[in-house]
């Protein structure tokens, strides 16, 4: 099992949940976070001044998924998630020991 | 405070009298009136119409809440720019030539007081009670456009609005020698010559501009949540306040009319928020804040045109019915693919006309009378054939020349960015979702 994490724009989370929910992947968790990587961030003006907003809003997604689906899902965020334009964002890859349900108990792939 | 000190005593009493004496003498400069008791009542008019006008200026504030309370956080700053400046704007606009065109001299339409030229004593006062009515239509239309439409050609459109298609159908209804007034058509407050108008109006340019991105998903309506229902419900209050202003000030004098008057405006937005809420129950099984808050505003509106003329249970009846309306009026446009944002249209466009009808309907003296009702109908078609006719050529020739939308890029990152290069919340951040809908896959 693996735990994915995409940072992404926020205008492209609704085809991503949508394409994920038509690949049967039906539980996510969506974090509203800041940085910068290559996008530099950008100018506003207040009163007459300029002033620099260095961190720009994204949207992190993470998903536990089970070894075969991994690629499939990297996939549509390849798909969904990209512009072409520099601050698409990044996927980071994590191995995961163990996935439990709090409700049944149940642990492993059937708790995914 | 040492020199303070120094004038203490005898000193300070000179220096007290020397200022009481120039107030004195300042005041005996005015010409000396004997105060009869018509000098007061001229007094009082005078008074009684300018807090009134203030009150109605007032007004400004609660569109402004509402609309930035129905609305998203990208947007808020944009929604600021547009209420401030369709006020100022309309203002000049309706100081230069609006007030001219409507209360001037002549038939179809006035030509004198351009520019405020030639006002005397009482012209002062009642034109900028005018004013404030005009800014009101100006704004109607600025809650239904809103976040996506480009903010110079809303101030183009605007002002299109207050110096020629208002000022055109007001000095049908409210000059001396309008042929709607002559014809006998009664519009006390401004139900079909402000409320109507503007909103019809505003019904042309939310089908010029075209649904906001996400609003429809197919044929179906998404919900675009506003982000502050307490801003909202304050523009709402602020509104209500305003329209004690808005319709006891249209007597324009200070007499006992003005009580009744009140009464029923009150009586009816409360009966709209009422039959809003409970139909909003019925249909929905929930009470919907947004549908309540409009069923107010919807009574105050429907109330307006015979507010001077109606018994007191008619104002109840209509402030109801207008509930009512209010509640379908905006089910029936988003059923049809119009995206009004705040539910401009179906408050000032329907219920300005159920209003203007309604007050031919009950008319004290004479009830149900086919042929007011008759007047009545007339005065409301004219209405929306100058504020939605004319509303589409306007918006036509603005799409046609300046383009009246915003790019999809400028939409999706928010009007407040792209249009003046500021965030209205800068260390909140928004629930990206909500500011940014596109369902449009389904």
């Amino acid at each position: 099992m693996k735990k994915i994490e995409a940072i992404i724009r926020p205008s492209v989370i609704h085809e991503i949940k949508e394409a994920l929910v038509a690949e049967n992947i039906l539980g996510m968790t969506l974090t509203e976070v800041r940085g910068f990587g290559k996008q530099k961030g950008h100018t506003e003006l207040f009163r007459g001044i300029e002033f620099q907003v260095e961190f720009v809003s994204k949207v992190k997604v993470e998903i536990i998924v089970s070894d075969e689906m991994l690629e499939k899902v990297v996939d549509i965020f390849l798909t969904k998630a990209r512009t072409g334009k520099v601050g698409d964002g990044k996927i980071f890859i994590y191995p995961i020991d163990d996935v439990i349900r709090i409700r049944t108990g149940e642990r492993g792939e059937t708790a995914i | 405070m040492r020199g303070l000190q120094k004038i203490r005593g005898p000193r300070f009493f000179l220096l007290f009298m020397m200022f009481f004496g120039l107030g004195y003498v300042a005041l005996a400069d005015s010409p000396a009136t004997t105060l009869t008791a018509d000098v007061v009542q001229e007094n009082l008019d005078y008074t009684w119409t300018l807090i009134a006008a203030a009150m109605v200026f007032f007004m400004q504030a609660g569109f402004a809440m509402l609309e930035i309370g129905f609305t998203r956080v990208k947007n808020a700053g944009n929604a600021v720019m547009k209420n401030a400046m369709d006020f100022c704007v309309g203002m000049l606009v309706y100081s230069a030539v609006g007030y001219a065109f409507m209360f001037g001299t002549g038939g179809v339409i006035g030509s004198s007081n351009f520019f405020l030229d030639g006002l005397t004593g009482w012209d002062w006062t009642f034109f900028l009670f005018q004013a404030m009515f005009a800014a009101t239509a100006a704004t109607i239309m600025a809650g239904a456009i809103a976040e996506r439409t480009k903010f110079s050609s809303y101030l183009v459109a605007s002002i299109v609005l207050t110096a020629i298609i208002y000022p055109l159908y007001g000095h049908w209804v409210w000059a001396t020698g309008g042929w709607l007034k002559n014809l006998g058509f009664t519009d006390f407050a401004g139900s079909a010559v402000v409320h109507s108008v503007g909103g019809w109006f505003a019904l042309a340019g939310a089908i010029m501009v075209g649904p906001r991105i996400g609003k429809f998903v197919g044929k179906k309506a998404s919900a675009i949540p506003g982000h502050n229902i307490p801003m909202a419900a304050l523009g709402v209050f602020i509104l209500f306040f305003g329209w004690f202003g808005f319709n006891s000030g249209s007597v324009t004098k200070g007499i006992a009319e003005i009580g009744p008057i009140a009464v029923n405006t009150c009586i009816a937005g409360s009966a709209g928020g009422v039959a809003a809420m409970f139909l909003s129950y019925y249909i929905f099984k929930k009470m919907d804040i947004g549908m309540t808050l409009n069923g107010i505003l919807a009574g105050l509106v429907a109330v307006t045109a015979g507010c001077a003329t109606m018994p007191t249970w008619a104002a109840l009846l209509v402030g109801l019915i207008g509930g009512v309306l209010v509640v379908y009026s905006v089910l029936f446009f988003d059923k049809i693919g119009v995206d009004d944002a705040v539910g401009a249209v179906s408050v000032h466009g329907v219920n300005g006309t159920w209003g203007t009808i309604a007050a031919g309907i009950f008319f004290s003296g004479s009830m149900f009378d086919l042929h007011i009702i008759g007047v009545q109908i007339l005065g409301s078609l004219v209405a929306f054939a100058m504020g939605f006719g004319g509303g589409l050529i306007v918006l036509y020739v603005i799409k046609k020349t300046m383009g009246l939308r915003v790019t999809r890029e400028e939409e999706l990152e928010g009007l407040d960015m792209a249009e003046h290069g500021s965030v209205a919340y800068p260390e909140f951040q928004p629930k990206s979702e909500l500011s940014i809908i596109l369902n449009e896959k389904k």
